[in-house]
């Protein structure tokens, strides 16, 4: 099947390669500019590993097409961390141990920074319904609830020790 | 020393010096997205590889023809038995002295074997060539249920196995005394009776199973890239299979997306990646997808039991349990034990037994093979859901509270260490304090009331217990191997000449924290900030000589391998210090960090003083080398045995019956913790794994053999919604043999709640709907079955 | 990881453009918008379209507005707008009840009205809701525009009224006074497809319900319309009994297949419980007595 080109920017950088059109987003945004950060855990939008925002709001990379991105502006786990100051979301889940293999965490951070985005103090109930995509399978959520309500406390917290 | 768990920053404990809530230093590459996962790697020249596996469950093969997917653009080769033979690796041993197909030639004996292998340019292209292998297939029926497996009618399975004449996988092993069970039966008061089945569940981590192989077909050298629970001992399988000497193979397991047990078996795909960059002569990266790892690799559980309790004056005094053990096609069990059920005869429990037998046989089905422990010791938890379940019947029988029941049986504090009957020797235990302290935290009798309000306006709450007693930390030499290696962990540790450590482990951490854990078991020892001991594991070529990590054994064998480790160096640093000091050195004493002088405290030498001393021209105690360095390989002299008690509260909805998890109080003893936030955290996972047990992670399959529960839309895992804020507790009883008094705790958890949730479920139901029984996973249709009278067992 | 067969890929910049381009490619084109049901069953290889036209930059079919007596949804409106908007809650709460269950957050923000009623899973709970409101779809072709009852969308498992060279474009639910509405869910878990799933509106006018519709999800080939329930309800006094009796009917209409959510037999009780508890909601909304 013919190539096609695909330019997105991802984490403000545009990106421009030629792709097969049935390429996944999160083969091109691990592949193309090399962030591996973003997984994949189960090919059917199930787990929410693979989750990056899209405009900003969180999708799940492993059922989207790279040319369904075509002009769209990705943020992935790479982008939460700017001139070495950490993203409280980051800071949160060090601080309460949200993260235990680190394989979800991404995918997971990236859905609670959208949270926050929208609704800057969620309740538990809330912070769960955001999260209810996403499984891990190592913390059984509790400190990763605990982890959002840390960062919801700490907007401005700068990340220096992790 | 009981207290109630409070997960909570406390800034006095903010950076311990050895044990104390320590934020995790692995962290730091994880939360910005930069740890290294198998997929995350690329070696130069790298082609990928992807399994054709079976679509039946029982076929002959009549014939295999690559040349369509050949032909296919980017298609460097297709491998299939009659390769693999030619290489003498068309089948592999397995742990359990059974062999397995690597790609199946006769036949195909489960749905999803593995039948060829595609190796070409890109991931793409090498799962376009699957569906052009054409296979010719002669469809034979199926065994799929255990029950049905030694019909004299059941197809026989593995015809390749000489003198193999029906689906037995091993004969009736058993344990305890029948005898004096029987008298204790034949004494009883009462006796109750279940069929129970622990069904067939998948540990699924979310990063699936995979390899990056390299062999160099110039120097002869296998470089292998895999995230395993055992890098040791599957370095030593690859040697035995390819017949290569150890020295040339190196594993490098970087980070792993978690195990639970599903990392420890060498899988045929992994061999395939090997085989292909043998033939391809470039590296080979090979990775499942999530239908692969949930049809293929290693399940668990699939125990299909029948077990008697009975009690006298109020205690129970006896059990009595047969099962069918359910291996798939290929027994490729991985377990360590000389006992062919592994763990399983600890299902005495936590009682006092007067006495106890326990038959086990297994068989082969046309399922997946594999008979992983998924986060428990090898069928430990099997073990307990019987044993607790069981204890649960019998109160109903005898009319008894369940905790009631429980505390007049339990094993006295004062009889550790305590010899069960069935041969396990449990090293310590206060079991009715850790039960009162559940107790407290539950709430109990004002739940009792709440459950008795409720039931009168026609409500559904149940309250559970369970309490276990778990083996952990495989194991002592008399009772354990893998494959004729005993079950030792090595531990090598340096410290260099500014006081900064590295120590080096054969256990591979796949998200347990080992890197923070086993730098405060040195920090602990030697006095000298964690920051500064660096964790070095996963590489063959730079770790010492071990058996892994699974059954809990992280904190019990390399827990113990580290700190004998350290005091080795601490030893050999008293000696230096008494050379710095002009003493002797049985004058002088310890404490953290320095060595001083009895009776002058002022006089001493830190840690990094003596370091810097040993790798300097000073001169250093008679006959001493420079460096102040240590190797270890700790044999452990028992299993540990933590233990807890768990309850949970359940609420139903009396018309859709649907469960909801309310409550779950957790309070384990895992003996001294080292760092009680990753203890805390390893036993939420488990609760939330044992919840997806009890409700809804299942595998079964219709009865031509379908796996049913081949994707995440199928094996549900639960999320945060289905998971309570869960309350912990713990009790603290140092395991007299272990070196740090540690028992383990990451698979308690998983092991611990499964009972307690259905045990909460019966409670809820048996007053109002006559439940005695139902078997997991409760989902709502099988809840509503029960209450209809109708629980049938899953397929 | 699983992967798509090869296809080529189109971005339509109208509804015309789409339209050509399934003229143009023939029966092996499919529409794909959020994607999350069509790309799992293409990475399964169970759907192979030689063609993709994404219709994802048709932002004119993205909206909820009230027009004259109806209250119109275009086709590409997504899950998290039907979710978050004002105008549907206050005049069909039904569809924040659905969107609250169906899948997850993040899949929400994806997945939209057209590609749910499209796809035509039987499970799927916004035909449901659509059909128990009475709402009709809006399909378009070269010809021009033709409006399909939602009685009459569905017509198998995954088929749609909607022709090879045609799409949906819009949702039209009529506004009547009255009008309460519900959906009831039970799932194995959070973000699951339905075991069985019951929506319901009355149209209650001086104590009695002057119109009502009750739809079933996963209970049936498609989603199952349960017009007797519609007959006994129309003209009746809203009552506990009337109710029962009205899932009841629902229990019997139904053809539930077993599988693994179930075996048939619950499935019908599901189906009887969640519509009588579906009307009960969907009135006391209409009367303003929610709880």
């Amino acid at each position: 099947m013919d190539k096609m080109n695909v330019t997105v920017t991802i984490n403000g950088a545009p990106v421009s390669r030629e792709v097969e059109p049935r390429q996944l987003l999160v083969h091109f945004i691990r592949d193309t500019p090399g962030l591996t950060g973003t997984h994949w855990g189960c090919d059917t939008s199930n787990c929410g590993a693979c989750v990056v925002l899209i405009d900003g709001a969180p999708v799940k990379s492993c059922t989207t097409l790279a040319a369904m991105c075509e002009g769209h502006e990705i943020r992935t786990v790479e982008s939460l961390e700017v001139d070495g100051r950490l993203d409280p979301i980051q800071q949160g889940f060090h601080e309460l141990h949200a993260l235990h293999c680190g394989f979800c965490t991404p995918g997971m951070m990236m859905t609670c920074r959208a949270l926050l985005d929208e609704n800057p103090h969620p309740s538990e109930h809330e912070i769960r319904t955001a999260i209810s995509g996403a499984i891990c399978r190592c913390t059984g959520y509790k400190n990763i609830v605990a982890a959002v309500r840390w960062a919801a406390e700490h907007p401005a917290a700068v990340g220096q020790e992790a | 020393m009981a207290t109630v768990e409070q997960n909570l920053p406390s800034p006095d404990q903010e950076r311990p010096i050895g044990f104390g809530r320590l934020k995790r230093k692995e962290d730091a590459r994880f939360i910005r997205g930069k740890g290294t996962y198998l997929d995350d790697l690329r070696l130069p020249g790298m082609v990928h590889g992807a399994v054709l596996r079976s679509p039946y469950a029982h076929a002959k093969i009549v014939s295999i023809d690559t040349a369509r997917a050949l032909a296919l653009p980017g298609v460097a080769a297709v491998i299939t038995a009659k390769d693999l033979e030619t290489l003498g690796l068309a089948w592999m041993p397995t742990i359990s002295y059974d062999t397995q197909a690597v790609l199946a030639g006769d036949k195909v004996r489960f749905q999803g074997q593995e039948v060829a292998f595609v190796i070409a340019t890109d991931e793409y292209i090498a799962r376009d060539a699957l569906p052009l292998i054409e296979v010719e297939y002669e469809p034979l029926p199926a065994v799929v249920n255990a029950r049905k497996a030694l019909d004299p009618d059941a197809p026989l399975i593995r015809d390749d196995k000489e003198g193999q004449s029906d689906n037995l996988a091993s004969p009736t092993w058993e344990a305890g005394d029948k005898d004096a069970t029987d008298r204790a039966f034949a004494e009883a008061d009462h006796v109750v009776s279940r069929d129970i089945i622990y069904p067939r569940c998948h540990p699924a981590p979310l990063e699936t199973c995979g390899m990056i192989a390299a062999f160099d077909p110039q120097t002869g050298q296998l470089d292998i890239y895999n995230g395993n629970q055992a890098p040791h001992a599957h370095r030593t399988v690859y040697a035995h299979v390819a017949g290569l000497a150890e020295h040339m193979i190196r594993i490098r397991c970087n980070d792993i997306g978690g195990g639970f047990g599903n990392k420890v078996p060498v899988y045929p795909g992994y061999v395939c990646a090997i085989a292909g960059s043998i033939v391809a002569g470039v590296p080979v990266k090979w990775i499942e997808d999530r239908s692969e790892n949930l049809m293929s690799t290693g399940f668990a559980r699939d125990y299909v039991m029948h077990a008697e309790m009975c009690s006298k004056a109020g205690r129970i005094t006896g059990l009595r349990v047969d099962v069918i053990a359910d291996h798939g096609a290929f027994d490729s069990t991985a377990q360590p034990t000389k006992f062919p059920a592994g763990f399983f005869h600890i299902c005495c429990g936590s009682y006092d037994l007067q006495a106890s037998h326990v038959k086990v046989k297994a068989v082969y089905t046309n399922k997946a093979p594999g008979g992983v422990a998924y986060r428990c010791s090898f069928r430990i938890t099997e073990a307990v859901y019987l044993v607790e379940r069981m204890v649960d019947a019998l109160a109903i029988e005898m009319n008894a509270d369940p905790i009631d029941l429980r505390m007049r049986s339990f094993i006295a504090p004062e009889q550790f260490p305590y010899e069960t009957t069935t041969g396990w020797t449990y090293d310590s235990g206060n079991y009715a304090e850790t039960m009162k302290v559940a107790m407290d935290i539950a709430g109990y009798q004002a739940l009792r009331r709440e459950q008795s309000e409720k039931r009168a306006r026609g409500e559904l709450m149940g309250i559970g217990v369970s309490f276990f007693t778990e083996g952990v930390g495989a194991g002592p030499r008399k009772h354990m191997d893998i494959l004729g290696l005993a079950m030792n962990d090595g531990a090598d540790l340096r410290v260099h000449p500014s006081g900064k450590a590295m120590v080096s482990l054969s256990a591979q951490t796949q998200g347990q924290g080992h890197e923070t854990t086993f730098a405060q078991i040195v920090a602990e020892e030697l006095g000298i900030p964690p920051e500064d001991v660096d964790v070095r594991h996963g590489d063959t070529d730079k770790s010492p000589y071990g058996l892994g990590t699974y059954g809990s054994r992280s904190t019990p064998v390399s827990g113990g391998a580290v700190a004998v480790v350290s005091r080795k160096v601490r030893d050999k640093a008293r000696l230096i210090a008494a050379t710095m000091l002009e003493t002797r050195p049985e004058d002088l004493a310890w404490e953290k960090g320095r060595w001083y002088v009895k009776g002058d405290p002022e006089k001493g030498a830190l840690i990094e003083e003596i370091a810097q001393r040993a790798y300097s021209g000073e001169p250093l105690p008679e006959g001493m080398e420079g460096g102040l360095d240590a190797q270890v390989i700790y044999d452990p002299p028992n299993l540990t045995y933590p233990y807890g008690a768990y309850i949970a509260v359940v609420d139903i909805d009396p018309d859709t019956a649907e469960v909801r998890v309310r409550r779950f109080i957790a309070v384990d003893d895992c003996g001294v913790r080292i760092n009680p936030m990753i203890v805390d955290g390893q036993i939420h996972g488990g609760l939330a794994e044992g919840i997806g047990i009890a409700l809804m992670e299942v595998i079964t399959f219709d009865e031509e053999g379908n796996c049913l529960n081949g994707s995440f839309m199928d094996y549900l895992i639960p999320t945060a919604l289905e998971c309570p804020d869960f309350e912990l507790g713990m009790t603290v009883t140092p395991c007299p043999h272990h070196p740090l008094g540690a028992k383990g705790v990451g698979e308690s958890p998983n092991v611990g709640s499964p009972p307690a949730i259905v045990n909460a479920i019966i409670d809820a139901l048996h007053e109002t709907h006559g439940v005695e029984h139902i078997d997991m996973p409760c989902s709502p249709a099988r809840v509503w079955a029960a209450m209809q009278g109708r629980a049938e067992p899953p397929q | 990881m699983q992967t798509p067969a090869p296809f080529g890929y189109e971005r339509a910049s109208s509804v015309e453009g789409a339209i050509a381009a399934l003229e143009r490619l023939g029966p092996e084109a499919r529409i794909i918008a959020g994607g999350h049901s069509l790309l799992p069953m293409m990475k399964l290889r169970l759907a192979n379209p030689e063609h993709l036209i994404d219709i994802n930059d048709l932002h004119e079919l993205s909206y909820i507005r009230e027009e004259g007596d109806e209250v119109v949804i275009g086709a590409l409106t997504r899950h998290v707008d039907l979710l978050e908007s004002e105008l549907l809650a206050e005049r069909f709460p039904v569809f924040r009840d659905a969107e609250q269950v169906i899948a997850d957050p993040v899949v929400r923000n994806r997945g939209t009205i057209g590609g749910s009623l499209c796809q035509a899973d039987a499970a799927e709970d916004l035909s449901a809701v659509c059909t128990a409101l009475g709402a009709s779809a809006v399909i378009r072709g070269s010809g021009g525009e033709r409006t399909v009852s939602l009685y009459d969308f569905h017509i198998g498992p995954f088929m749609t009224a909607v022709g090879e060279s045609e799409m949906l474009t819009e949702v039209r639910v009529p506004v009547r006074p009255g009008a309460g509405s519900a959906h009831e869910k039970v799932e194995r878990r959070a973000g699951d497809f339905a075991i069985a799933a019951a929506s319901a509106a009355v149209w209650i006018d001086g104590g009695t319900i002057a119109d009502a519709g009750v739809a079933l999800s996963a209970v049936g080939p498609t989603t199952v319309h349960v017009a007797r329930a519609q007959e006994l309800l129309r003209g009746a006094s809203p009552s506990d009994d009337l109710f029962a009796q009205a899932g009841q009917i629902a229990a019997e209409d139904c053809a539930p297949v077993p599988d693994g959510r179930g075996p048939v037999d619950y499935k019908r009780h599901l189906a009887g419980v969640l519509t009588t508890r579906a009307l009960r909601r969907a009135t006391a909304r209409a009367l303003h007595q929610e709880a």
